[in-house]
């Protein structure tokens, strides 16, 4: 195989979902994603793999569950309105403390929406979704080439923590190609000796199950796990610093609104603008220490997304409010272009002198 | 290039998903426009809902290209249907027609309902679109089986092979001519002639040695 090969965003996460071992999909047709199963379809066969398409998004997200159980590297993709029907199964599979990665290639909602590029799910995402306390680790690409890199990565932060994982995508990231250097093989590399095996007659059978009747073990079984919800916040958050140094303002965007956005904080630069950027690369855990740490430096903090700001909230909870927080946004399929970011930080900057 | 082998009323270009057939197709509309022809070029892409003829409607509408696609094409619905003027374009045999297909087998089924016209006419380029640095297609037997995949679904034979190999903007002349083999190994398994090799417009002008087939016309995104 050549060194760099031309690649969607979509084909790059299930190729590199394949090199990292996975060699079961599950999962129902949904633009802009389809490429990721289509993808699938053709390469599993001839690798050993399972490919199914499900009846529906719930089957697929409970076929995830079953195999997440046997500990084997498992996935399944939509894009928004599939990834609100894998909801349940997803709470289930955090309720069992279960490896499994979900990629939401997302498009414009609420509803149907549209097919064209959004990041309006990032409350469904971080926040929750599903029902009761749990959490998910969220990681958001920024190119074809981080797309197949945090595919990879998006499995081991699951399997070392067991809990679901989510690859937050956009239509635009999903559609574009662009030169990809393809991750090596790899696989687990994680015991897992609470997976469903077979015993063999050796050992006790082990269960799979997020149904607790006794309250006191139940409310146990939460804390545990928000035990460990903590040590990843205090070591897994991930983010990208861009010209911050001596930042007066500062740009917080993720994925291909980040993209934009540095495309307007260069711009900016060059006029004397002195403005840096924050990229979450983790949404959850969100990278609260660099923005409380912007927060004491610069004038104001510009946020730049695809949604009514839903971002908004964990910059003010992070930055505990010291700083003023400006919304650059477009929605519902819209892309903000670098001119409009460029427009906002000059706005901002004129506003807050 | 092979002359007398692109020289035909009929030019389609089919070809594996991603492979660049829709942006070799506007070009090469293009081009036979600036040679002369009467030209349209159709999109019958039931495939894809992103990266249309459509896109470059206005440079080939301004070139005097007429464009036949549906009037939802690039308007996110997502609606696999066909345009019926394309039967005009394949029944009148009056000007150059230029068709951009969907991609793999599944794409190429949409040309089937327009079989009896173009093999009766007897007239076409059949152009099989491949990019060795696509993922499915890195090597000669690979393209290969798709082709024979297209091929079956389209129930018209290929007549040439495109070399359109590429890594987008990181493109070198030595990663196209690095293909070369591959590309001579894919014309022995088909016994079809290599009947262009395309690059990008910058890069042919830097390297005017080279008989390449020059893409003006990009879909560029950030």
């Amino acid at each position: 195989m050549a060194e760099k090969v031309l690649m969607k965003g979509n084909e790059a996460i299930a190729e590199a979902a394949i090199r990292a071992g996975c060699r079961h999909y599950f999962g129902y047709p949904i633009t802009p994603q389809t490429e990721v199963a289509a993808y699938m379809a053709k390469r599993m066969p001839k690798i050993g793999g399972t490919f199914l398409q499900a009846e529906s998004e719930i089957s697929a997200i409970n076929m995830v569950y079953g195999v997440a159980g046997t500990g084997k590297r498992v996935m399944t993709s939509s894009s928004s309105p599939g990834i609100s029907l894998k909801q349940e199964g997803i709470s289930y599979i955090a309720g069992a403390d279960l490896p499994a990665l979900i990629v939401n290639v997302q498009r414009g909602g609420p509803g149907l929406g549209g097919i064209q590029p959004s990041q309006s799910d990032y409350f469904q995402s971080t926040k929750g979704g599903g029902h009761g306390d749990y959490r998910m680790i969220v990681l958001t690409p920024e190119s074809v080439q981080e797309m197949a890199d945090m595919t990879a990565l998006a499995f081991e932060l699951a399997e070392k923590y067991r809990m679901p994982a989510m690859l937050l995508a956009d239509g635009t990231m999903g559609q574009m190609m662009e030169p990809v250097e393809l991750p090596e093989e790899s696989n687990d590399t994680v015991e897992k000796p609470w997976a469903v095996t077979g015993t063999e007659g050796k050992r006790e059978h082990n269960i799979i199950n997020s149904l607790y009747l006794k309250p006191e073990e139940l409310e146990q079984k939460n804390i545990e796990r928000y035990e460990r919800y903590k040590l990843i916040e205090e070591t897994e958050a991930r983010y990208e610093s861009f010209m911050m140094d001596d930042a007066e303002y500062c740009v917080v965007a993720f994925g291909i609104a980040a993209r934009v956005a540095k495309n307007a904080v260069v711009a900016a630069r060059k006029e004397g603008v002195k403005v840096g950027m924050i990229r979450p690369i983790t949404v959850w855990p969100f990278p609260k220490a660099p923005i409380a740490e912007a927060a004491d430096k610069v004038r104001a903090f510009i946020s730049v997304e695809l949604s009514m700001g839903q971002m908004i909230e964990d910059i003010r909870l992070a930055s505990e409010c010291k700083k003023p927080v400006y919304l650059c946004n477009r929605v519902g399929g819209m892309i903000p272009s670098p001119e409009e970011v460029y427009a906002k930080i000059m706005e901002v900057k004129g506003g807050s002198k | 290039m092979d002359n007398h082998a692109l020289n035909k009323r009929v030019t389609l270009f089919c070809g594996h998903y991603g492979s660049g057939k829709t942006n070799i197709a506007v070009n090469w509309a293009l081009h036979l426009k600036r040679l002369g022809h009467e030209v349209a070029i159709a999109d019958i892409d039931v495939v894809n809902p992103y990266f249309r003829t459509k896109d470059s409607q206005a440079e080939l509408v301004a070139a005097g290209v007429e464009v036949v696609a549906l009037p939802f094409a690039n308007t996110s619905v997502d609606l696999p249907s066909l345009p019926a003027e394309v039967y005009g374009l394949v029944q009148r045999r009056d000007k150059k027609v230029v068709m951009d297909i969907g991609g793999d087998d599944r794409g190429a089924y949409a040309l089937g309902r327009y079989r009896p016209y173009i093999l009766e006419e007897n007239d076409f380029a059949n152009l099989f679109v491949a990019n060795f640095y696509r993922p499915l297609t890195t090597t000669a037997e690979d393209a290969f089986e798709i082709m024979r995949e297209i091929e079956a679904a389209a129930g018209i034979p290929f007549t040439g092979i495109v070399n359109n190999s590429n890594i987008g903007v990181e493109t070198r002349l030595c990663d196209i001519v690095g293909t070369f083999p591959m590309a001579e190994k894919l014309s022995e398994l088909s016994g079809l002639p290599i009947v262009m090799t395309t690059a990008e417009a910058t890069l042919c002008k830097k390297e005017p040695q080279y008989d390449f087939f020059e893409l003006e016309l990009q879909k560029k995104l950030f």
